[in-house]
């Protein structure tokens, strides 16, 4: 006994700390994270309203989210929030974080207000915005500005493009701020170079600048694509998934399946079918791009 | 008086924080980027106009809201907008925000600095297998679990407190935590713990004076990115609480529009209050909080 215990102690001596103090974390995260995915497996193949006791029904929940046209609509939604705001957001952040990059005073004082809004939570910015957008007696009720006088949140045509455009003012400084940190790694003397051969802002921009921040975007474009399939706060309280469903992507809609519609059995299969579109969707990218070897390069370094 | 605050703040916070940063100037360039300085003026305008119109709003009396010039600042600023905000439990609500955001980063440093610490000393193949585990976590998205985590804060009679909000807020965070903290200690010379055991240390006091102290500028990092991300969040409140009593500031912005309604200037003070702690630290600590914002992703 007591042998054993003091060779516990050389070996924690020569091993370094007992593997005991990973198990607070691996709880919290296992209660909280892992399991719940288990759970909300098992949920979706049951019936429940959130009180009393699911019931299971096999794949009833599977097959209506198969057949149902409210989840295809779900989905085209997200897949389209997806491209829109990667399509909005990926030019104007990458621009923006080069010419930060620069160490110009005057782009210093830019970046401090650029940022600001990395500052406000989602439920702050977009309870400003729905009033901003208000048709009565918002911002675009300004003379001069009648062409922006729309009923940005209540016309179905209208609010998927106003909710897209909150997302992009809302995340474009993060995205900045990625694109101005890569910008500072690109080695000074390819720019010099450049510069020696004669090449314009134009072309450094184009074979250098833009060649040397592709792991920059490759990482950018996989938090936007991966983040489309998260964006919920400011959704839920612009238009909660409305009007007629125009913004009803498919967090919005695992919420009101569940918590509004109390279909948790099936508000389960869409929590699952989110987890899997978003493995998916962070593999294909990191396959395609190349990524983890750029991770083992650096880790070998 | 507002607009003047608002162009003030910014001019403070470069000379305060500008001083360390190398100077590194883009090459030769002969002529000024006349395309990117455009644009970039175009983008301050997206960026400062809403900005400027949320506080310059949360001044007007509801009547000027009403009748002026909505880019224009109020001709008779009011601070009753904020005056009601403050009465209505404002105080509360930022009190349950500061707890909820303490006590979850206070508890997503220390579970998380001891497993990446494990992690990072350990030469046993499996507890380091378990580092990969945790960094799947990085792929799962929050709102797919919230349904069982719903159900379990249910079953635990946890419902409707604070406490619901901490525990799987912290759990969310640990995956980034733990790789941001590995990637840290594992930079730290081994041989500098072999010469705390030589002196005899127990791993609990390399883990306090060695460790831990060592790995404060990303500790530092990972308390601001996590503080954020509890302090703003918005989908743990909202399913797993309830009661006014302990309604976080997210949350609340949402009870003061339905209270408010139309009184748009006193929203807009909800919103304008509610952003000011996160904003007072941007004023204090700029660099800091802009690097533990891009943490985890910003390489």
């Amino acid at each position: 006994m007591s042998h054993s215990a003091a060779r516990g102690v050389a070996a924690t001596r020569r091993y370094g700390p007992s593997g005991l103090l990973t198990l607070p974390a691996l709880i919290f995260f296992g209660v909280f994270a892992v399991a719940p995915l288990f759970v909300a497996l098992y949920l979706s193949f049951t019936e429940w309203s959130g009180l009393g006791t699911p019931r299971f029904v096999g794949l009833k929940n599977w097959a209506s989210l198969f057949t149902s046209s409210g989840t295809w609509n779900s989905m085209l939604l997200t897949l389209k929030l997806m491209v829109v705001t990667w399509l909005i957001q990926t030019p104007i952040s990458l621009l923006l974080g080069v010419f930060l990059s620069g160490k110009q005073r005057y782009r210093e004082i830019f970046a401090v207000v650029y940022f600001v809004p990395l500052l406000l939570s989602s439920a702050a910015i977009a309870i400003a915005f729905r009033n901003l957008l208000d048709p009565n007696f918002g911002l675009f009720t300004l003379p001069g500005l009648e062409f922006l006088h729309r009923n940005w949140l209540g016309d179905p045509e209208l609010a998927f493009t106003a909710i897209a455009a909150i997302i992009a003012w809302q995340f474009i400084p993060l995205h900045t701020l990625l694109y101005q940190g890569g910008a500072r790694q690109v080695p000074q003397s390819l720019y010099e170079a450049a510069a020696i051969d004669g090449a314009g802002l134009m072309r450094q921009f184009f074979s250098i600048t833009l060649p040397q921040l592709r792991y920059t975007i490759v990482t950018s474009s996989t938090l936007m694509l991966v983040g489309a399939l998260t964006y919920f706060d400011i959704i839920y309280i612009l238009t909660q998934g409305g009007p007629s469903d125009s913004t009803r992507i498919l967090p919005l809609d695992m919420y009101l399946t569940g918590f509004v519609s109390n279909k948790m059995g099936l508000a389960s299969a869409i929590a699952i079918l989110l987890v899997v579109v978003g493995m998916v969707l962070s593999l294909t990218i990191t396959k395609l791009s190349g990524f983890t070897r750029m991770e083992s390069q650096m880790e070998g370094e | 008086m507002t607009s003047s605050a608002s162009v003030g703040a910014p001019a403070k916070i470069l000379t305060s924080g500008s001083g360390g940063a190398p100077h590194r100037s883009r090459g030769r360039r002969t002529h000024p980027n006349v395309l990117g300085g455009f644009g970039s003026v175009i983008w301050l305008a997206i960026v400062v106009i809403p900005l400027y119109w949320i506080v310059i709003t949360s001044f007007r009396t509801q009547s000027g809201f009403f009748s002026e010039n909505p880019l224009i600042p109020p001709a008779e600023p009011t601070l009753a907008n904020y005056q009601l905000v403050l009465e209505n439990d404002f105080w509360r609500y930022l009190l349950n925000s500061l707890i909820v955001t303490g006590v979850a980063v206070a508890l997503i440093l220390v579970v998380g600095f001891l497993f990446a610490y494990t992690i990072a000393r350990t030469t046993n193949k499996k507890t380091r297998a378990l580092f990969n585990v945790m960094l799947i976590g990085l792929a799962i998205p929050l709102q797919a679990t919230i349904i069982p985590v719903y159900l379990m804060i249910v079953k635990a009679r946890l419902y409707d407190n604070l406490i619901a909000i901490i525990l799987p807020s912290v759990a969310f965070a640990l995956p980034i935590t733990v790789l941001i903290l590995v990637n840290f200690l594992r930079d730290i010379p081994n041989s500098l713990y072999e010469a705390a055991l030589i002196d005899g240390a127990t791993e609990w006091q390399i883990i306090r004076r060695l460790a831990f102290p060592l790995a404060k500028p990303a500790i530092v990092t990972v308390a601001i990115y996590n503080g954020l991300n509890v302090w703003n969040g918005f989908l743990f409140p909202l399913i797993l609480t309830q009661s006014p009593e302990i309604r976080v500031l997210p949350l609340a912005l949402t009870s003061y529009q339905g209270l408010f309604s139309i009184n748009v200037p006193a929203v807009l003070a909800a919103v304008v209050l509610s952003s000011l702690p996160i904003i007072a630290l941007y004023v204090v600590g700029r660099r800091q909080l802009v690097a533990g914002m891009t943490a985890g992703f910003g390489k």
